[in-house]
């Protein structure tokens, strides 16, 4: 009895179970750059020692880059070298990297983080100067290349930055810093001059 | 800005990615709970303090999050040069931080 009155009140006042990502459909722009947020992505972060490289380039269908500041893309995944054995798996395609990770049966740490981070496009002409008015890296087309991507700060949050063109920026970030990112990175569209 | 090599990023990187971690080549006893009062606090809270040439634990934590080893100098605040974590205290120093870029 106890049983069919609690599953009566479950069905009534069960809360709506849709995804609402951090700061959805919000956008921004200045003379020379928009800022978007970008849709939901699958994502890990990966450790693996050299011995397993190989074996997950090949699970995940894409390279692990193994050079400081570099990313490899294939088919909608795109893997980003953080640090000495650590990768940022970003599948933009709706695949699951982690599942593609766990057939690999060699030692290696594959974390799910789709839903702590969330992404942020700067695209246009003025896009490096948006970022730089909180990122202190050097975002010439010399010292960052298209491809380039690094664990790095704007203002007071870590983010992650990826250069996929000349022009068009990837920036991750944590989603309870997202606000205070987005919030920067308009703020920098507004005066970034070219 | 200073800019800080950082030995796993293999180039220079602004200071605001990095963070100070203390004293380097300070090694925990094997034995920590053999050691006398007299060792621990010196292992524990005695730092040398040089004025000059300091061996420092640096963390480029906003980048690739590694620890690595600095050679600082306390008087101009100029790094010497960076190597890698575990490797041993460098026998002779550059003069200066770009013979090591260039190595």
């Amino acid at each position: 009895m106890a049983k069919a009155v609690a599953s009566k009140a479950d069905t009534a006042v069960l809360p709506s179970v849709e995804r609402r990502p951090a700061l959805a459909g919000r956008a921004a722009s200045g003379p020379s750059v928009k800022v978007e947020m970008l849709p939901p992505a699958q994502r890990i972060s990966l450790r693996a020692p050299e011995t397993a490289i190989a074996a997950l380039s090949d699970a995940l269908g894409v390279a692990l880059p193994n050079k400081p500041k570099t990313s490899a893309a294939m088919s909608g995944r795109t893997a980003l070298w953080l640090g000495p054995e650590e990768w940022l798996v970003i599948d933009e395609a709706g695949n699951d990297p982690l599942a593609d990770c766990a057939k690999v049966p060699l030692l290696h740490s594959a974390v799910g983080i789709s839903h702590r981070n969330v992404a942020i496009a700067v695209t246009g002409a003025g896009a490096a100067a948006t970022i730089n008015a909180g990122c202190p890296q050097d975002l010439s087309l010399d010292a960052f290349p298209v491809g380039a991507a690094s664990r790095t700060i704007l203002g007071k949050a870590e983010i992650v930055l990826l250069r996929n063109g000349p022009d068009d920026f990837r920036v991750e970030c944590w989603r309870s810093f997202s606000d205070y990112v987005f919030t920067f990175l308009s703020e920098g569209a507004r005066d970034a001059a070219v | 800005m200073l800019l800080i090599r950082c030995p796993y990023c293999e180039e220079e990187r602004p200071e605001l990615e990095f963070r100070n971690a203390g004293e380097a080549h300070i090694a925990r006893s094997a034995d920590i709970a053999g050691d006398s009062d007299d060792d621990f606090e010196k292992f524990f809270f005695i730092r040398s303090n040089p004025k000059g040439i300091i061996y420092e634990r640096w963390r480029h934590i906003h980048g690739c999050a590694r620890f690595f080893n600095a050679v600082r100098d306390t008087i101009t605040d100029k790094f010497v040069m960076t190597y890698k974590a575990g490797e041993p205290k460098p026998s002779k120093l550059p003069n200066n931080s770009n013979d090591v870029v260039a190595k």
